[in-house]
């Protein structure tokens, strides 16, 4: 085909700098009509920017974008659109107040006299979406779908909008595995039609499902642009790190577990988790595996107390204990990383120094606060602990890349020297480097003797430091690995299993 | 400690010591002060004692909107508490029974808005309304609509005595303030109320008992409210229950905003609020020096206070931010690794959205 | 989240027509036209400066102003046909003019300064009041044949009852931003705008166009409001009208939108402001209870409100459909 040889969409030169900083440098992309082109990079390479430069969000300092063969040069999002680059986010970026055919035509609503024909533009939108494999009623409010929903709303408008080129910045993030393969499908008609999709995401083994290209950024260069046909893992981790990522292998010591910390007999909180059992020995990290909304993070926060247990009874070295708020479990020593750092975690626009003390603070009470000097030790302690990378211990946590704002959270909670540290999800969305020192940290802190209980969708990670595993399924306990049974494929296998046909135990 | 106060307020002071040197030029006379009868008269003191009912507002309004609340009923919390002294003076009953009761009053009316933010969730703006269109209702209720005079003396003291030759409502303030300064200075209340009002859900989560910690802030509002509606009370020695404390919330809000606090919440400095509110005072003063008619009051005031919040503007900071950035040197390659200056932009309700982790990376 | 959206509507058209039905239950008198067209003359200018707050609170702003641009329209009208020869009508003009450009100028501030809109309106709250201290600190009558003649406009209707061109002004008023916002672009931006203005730029709604019209047309339509004062009391004086902009909120509110916006409908705010003049209306006809109960009314409707959409929030999020995947596959 000639379309194959002439790009649709050509970005040479791109640069952008911030005060102080150089976001971009010379950055160029290339995208063919039909193609899935990931973009890939660790936090901080300069993806984002590199998007909205494309979509004029970001005035550029530097580069020509030219899109058909045509110079162009979005100003801002709508400029850009207009122009044929579509964009949808990870936090989808429509109104949840509006009907599901207005989010569609918002904009370009078909009149009638001048005003507005609803009744076409429902019509209009139902067959738009039935295009896409969607029956739903698009006079509904949008807030009344799931995310998945909402996403392939999203793009059906950005697509209809533009059609030439469409941007997918992390909208996996938050979809189940089903979910997943409806956005797959949806994009995999979209390049049929002859769209070139630009995808951004975390999971690797995503774009390799689904990409055909791949274009790495790192600290706002590119690095290389390559044929995932043609790559392995290794070559694209390679490319990302500039160092080779240390294979993350499962260390054959476990340790032996001691006494039993906290027990829970029928826990579980209605609409979140189904009644289960489960003890939590000291020196020992007891990971929970499972799709997203199975369970994973309603199991960490009923334990923690944030979206508390409304049955079964819990018991700590034996004595009973309500865990009805996560006051009551701090009390206890109990500490909870959560999934969403950005809004139930870090207080982004206090120093890093306050973060990591905040809940040491909180737990002393309002009338005894830390001595400054104490405050001090503490937070250049776990800064060289953890290896916070930061300019000052003043800098707004909000500054921090994800990485280092998931380290200041653990040294908040190690800080007030818990007995049993929750961690949820702790290596999502930061970057490779960081990812193995917080997986080496866990392993230390399970041989001092700590309790943990980590949630997490990754299962080599997993593997790697559990020393069970129980899996969820929809919203239960289906199961638990110990010991050599623990690999990915056994995981899998668990999460996977027909009720009743699992060959492991069923504890729920 | 201090030093760091001093640099967060400079702005403020700047612009007061400006206010007031405009003052001097129109009328010499205005740093004087003399004491006569054993009270200290001038311009000065006019200016601290006639903005007392303003900063005693301004000590809570800065608290609740450290919290990312704001409490539009402290007007009306003015109206009913100086009623309720008032009622009680006239029963027969002591001055300090009096003021205590208004006190309780304040105290009630700060826990029902407490409540309604706290527990019941409703958005502050919306909670506190209720209170503010209820409030002066209440008021009048209590005082049968009339003006309700008292000459209790122990009470006219606290509006218009003097206490060491210096009128009492300027004691009053500053006592409070310093007060709850330093209880939330030098205890860990400050860095709570800050981190509930930046991030509720992190500051719950890290074990912040921020229900209990809002509703402190409102009582503590509607306790200030309160002292300031037995204040105005007692300067004009009785209670009126239309007029008392009317518009005073916005004014209040006013001096904290020109302090500098964002309404957004978080980070917050009682000493700018304070200045923000002898700002506002220094203004009236300063129209009313000018000999202009007091027609023109309003417009003036208008005009100056657009004037301060355009300055403080997040945009045109930003806008003066880049401005001095880019004739500053920095070079594409240079600057990487350093500080990013990105920590000393200022905050705006953008900055907080924006995803300033990928690039604002050290 | 907010499935419901006309519910809160309808509760409070049936506690209208509940109150007055338990008026009318006590004064079967107030079964009359004349009642009812008191209640239109008499809220008129209310209900036109409470459309106006609707956009701007649809948008998740608030505009204290209102209340002072109602004032100034009035003292300007009154001293320009005092000391001039314009004509009612051209002065009518000139006057919406000026109060459209001041809240068209108050949105260009909240957009382009990103400062909040309660202290932008705040300032304009003090600007507009005291333009009109400047122009005249007395009541100042005003005497215009043209007055006269539009005051003698009115239908009598069999009962008794007198509906007035200004009564009829807000009605259109009503209808014709009910057509706006629910039928035009613009109108359907102002929602967008109140459900996320980040969100809503990012989909191309032109925000700073729609920001600057809404509050254009909440200071225009007090603009109007002004003059519909006017012709009410005949006179225009700068201490008139404080406090309105409480009471356009209120109405708002009570008419089941959102104040953080993006959720509601003109029409509640008719009701709101129905709901607000019978509690008048009721003081009135009693004749023994005080004026400040109409307050405190006011305020225990406005608590009773804000409880119920809490509720309803409450009870609509319990039962988010996660049968997500499964529609998606459908």
């Amino acid at each position: 085909m000639q379309t194959d040889t002439r790009p649709v969409l050509h970005a040479t030169g791109i640069s952008k700098f911030f005060p102080g900083v150089i976001a971009l440098d010379d950055v160029e992309l290339a995208l063919y009509p039909g193609e899935v082109h990931a973009l890939l990079g660790e936090n901080g390479a300069g993806k984002s920017t590199l998007i909205k430069c494309l979509t004029g969000a970001y005035g550029r300092d530097g580069g020509t974008i030219t899109l058909d063969g045509q110079e162009i040069d979005p100003r801002d999002p709508l400029s850009s659109q207009e122009a044929g680059i579509g964009t949808v986010y990870q936090e989808v970026n429509l109104l949840p107040n509006l009907s599901v055919a207005e989010n569609l035509f918002l904009g370009r609503q078909p009149r009638r006299f001048g005003m507005i024909d609803q009744r076409r533009m429902v019509r209009d939108a139902r067959g738009i979406l039935s295009e896409y494999g969607l029956e739903v009623d698009p006079a509904r409010l949008l807030s009344s779908y799931s995310i998945a929903v909402q996403q392939i709303v999203a793009i059906a408008r950005a697509v209809e909008l533009s059609g030439k080129v469409l941007i997918l910045d992390e909208p996996t993030a938050s979809l189940d595995r089903d979910e997943v393969q409806l956005m797959f499908s949806v994009i995999r008609r979209l390049t049929a039609r002859g769209l070139a999709v630009v995808f951004i995401t975390h999971f690797l083994d995503q774009v390799q499902e689904i990409c055909d290209r791949a274009t790495i950024l790192r600290n706002g260069r590119v690095v290389g642009t390559l044929k995932l046909a043609e790559a392995s893992r290794t070559d694209i981790v390679t490319m990302m790190l500039g160092r080779q990522l240390e294979e993350v292998t499962r260390h054959p010591d476990r340790g032996v577990p001691g006494e039993v910390l906290l027990s829970l007999r029928g826990f579980g909180r209605r609409g979140a988790i189904e009644p289960f059992d489960m003890d939590l020995r000291e020196g020992e990290v007891v990971g929970l595996a499972g799709l997203l909304g199975s369970g994973r993070s309603e199991t960490c926060n009923a334990v923690f107390g944030a979206d508390p247990a409304d049955r079964g009874e819990a018991r700590l070295r034996g004595a009973p204990l309500g865990l009805s708020n996560p006051r009551a479990a701090i009390r206890q020593r109990f500490a909870l990383c959560p999934e969403d750092r950005k809004t139930d975690g870090i207080v982004g626009e206090l120093s890093v120094r306050e973060n990591i003390i905040l809940s040491l603070q909180a737990r002393q009470g309002w009338f005894r606060p830390l001595p400054r000097a104490r405050i001090e030790a503490i937070a250049e302690h776990y800064v060289k602990a953890l290896d916070i990378r930061l300019a000052s211990l003043d800098t707004p946590i909000r500054l921090l890349s994800g990485g280092n704002q998931q380290k200041a959270l653990l040294a908040r909670w190690l800080a007030t020297d818990p007995a049993l540290l929750i961690l949820d999800e702790p290596t999502r969305g930061i970057d490779v480097g960081a990812h193995a020192e917080i997986i080496a940290l866990i392993e230390r802190l399970r041989a001092d003797g700590m309790a943990l209980l980590v949630a997490s969708s990754e299962m080599e990670e997993l593997v790697a430091y559990s020393t069970r595993i129980v899996v969820l399924r929809d919203r239960r306990q289906v199961g638990e690995l110990a010991g050599g049974e623990i690999s990915p494929a056994a995981i899998v296998r668990a999460i996977a299993a027909e009720e009743g046909a699992a060959k492991e135990e069923v504890l729920a | 400690m201090i030093l760091t106060t001093l640099r967060r307020v400079a702005p403020q002071l700047i612009i007061l010591a400006l206010v007031l040197l405009l003052n001097f030029a129109m009328f010499p006379g205005f740093f004087r002060v003399e004491m006569h009868n054993g009270r200290l008269f001038g311009n000065l003191i006019d200016v601290l004692n006639r903005g007392a009912p303003v900063a005693l507002l301004s000590v809570g309004m800065t608290l609740v909107i450290a919290t990312r609340g704001i409490d539009l009923s402290v007007g009306a919390v003015m109206a009913i508490a100086g009623a309720v002294a008032a009622s009680v003076v006239t029963g027969g009953s002591d001055w300090v029974v009096a003021v205590l009761a208004a006190l309780g009053a304040g105290a009630l009316c700060g826990l029902w808005n407490g409540v309604l933010v706290a527990v019941l969730r409703i958005q502050p703006i919306v909670a506190t309304l209720v209170l503010m269109v209820a409030g002066r209702g209440i008021a009048q209720l209590l005082t049968h609509g009339a003006i309700l005079t008292f000459n209790d003396p122990g009470l006219v003291r606290l509006g218009g005595g003097t206490i060491l030759h210096v009128p009492t409502p300027i004691w009053i303030w500053i006592v409070l303030a310093v007060v709850v300064g330093l209880v939330v200075r030098r205890t860990a209340l400050g860095l709570l109320i800050e981190a509930t009002g930046i991030n509720e859900r992190s500051a719950r989560l890290a074990g912040i008992n921020a229900r209990v910690l809002l509703i402190a802030v409102y009582l503590v509002t509607g306790l200030c409210a309160a002292l300031a509606g037995i204040v105005v009370a007692g300067d004009i020695r009785g209670a009126d229950a239309n007029n008392a404390g009317l518009w005073m919330e916005l004014d209040a809000i006013l001096a904290v905003v020109i302090g500098g606090n964002s309404l957004l919440g978080g980070r917050f400095s009682i000493t700018a609020s304070l200045i923000g509110a002898l700002i506002i005072q220094s203004v009236n003063s300063a129209i009313l020096l000018s000999g202009m008619p007091v027609e023109f009051n309003l417009v003036i005031k208008a005009l100056i206070i657009i004037a301060i919040l355009v300055i403080q503007s997040p945009r045109v900071n930003h806008a003066l931010y880049l401005l001095r950035a880019s004739s500053g040197a920095f070079s594409p390659g240079a600057s990487r690794g350093a500080s990013t200056p990105r920590n000393t932009a200022p905050r705006s309700a953008a900055s907080r959205t924006d995803h300033t982790t990928e690039e604002g990376r050290p | 989240m907010r499935h419901s959206t006309k519910l809160p509507l309808y509760i409070t058209i049936a506690t209208f027509l509940l109150a007055y039905a338990l008026c009318i239950a006590e004064y079967p008198s107030m079964l009359s036209t004349r009642v009812v067209a008191n209640l239109l003359t008499d809220n008129a200018f209310l209900g036109i400066t409470a459309v106006g707050m609707t956009f701007v609170i649809l948008s998740g702003g608030i505009d204290l102003s209102v209340g002072s641009v109602i004032a100034f329209t009035g003292v300007f009208l009154a001293v320009v046909l005092r000391d001039t020869h314009i004509h009612p009508l051209a002065a009518f003009v000139i006057v919406l003019l000026i109060t459209t450009l001041f809240g068209a100028a108050m949105g260009l501030i909240i957009h382009y300064l990103e400062m909040p809109p309660f202290i932008v309106t705040l300032a304009g709250m003090f600007l507009m009041r005291g333009l009109a201290y400047v122009l005249s600190t007395d009541s100042v009558p005003i005497d215009h044949e043209f007055y006269g003649w539009l005051q003698s406009l009115y239908w009598k209707a069999p009962g008794g009852g007198r509906f007035r061109i200004t009564g009829l002004l807000m009605v259109l008023t009503f209808a014709g931003a009910m057509l706006v916002l629910h039928r035009t672009r613009f109108g359907r931006n102002v929602y967008a705008i109140g459900g996320s203005a980040q969100t809503a730029q990012l989909m191309g709604v032109p925000c700073a166009r729609t920001t600057v019209l809404i509050y254009a047309v909440s200071g225009g339509l007090a603009g109007l409001a002004g003059i519909v004062f006017s012709l009410y009391t005949s006179a225009g004086y700068s201490l008139a009208a404080v406090g309105t902009e409480l009471d356009a909120i209120a109405a708002v509110v009570i008419g089941g939108t959102l104040l953080t916006g993006g959720s509601g409908f003109v029409a509640g705010t008719f009701f709101g402001i129905m709901i607000m003049g019978l509690i008048q209306t009721y003081i009135v006809f009693d004749g023994t209870l005080s004026s400040w109960w109409t307050k405190i009314v006011i305020g225990v409707l406005l608590f009773t409100f804000i409880m119920l959409q809490k509720g309803l929030a409450w009870v609509t999020t319990g039962r988010i459909p996660r049968a997500s995947a499964s529609a998606a596959r459908s």
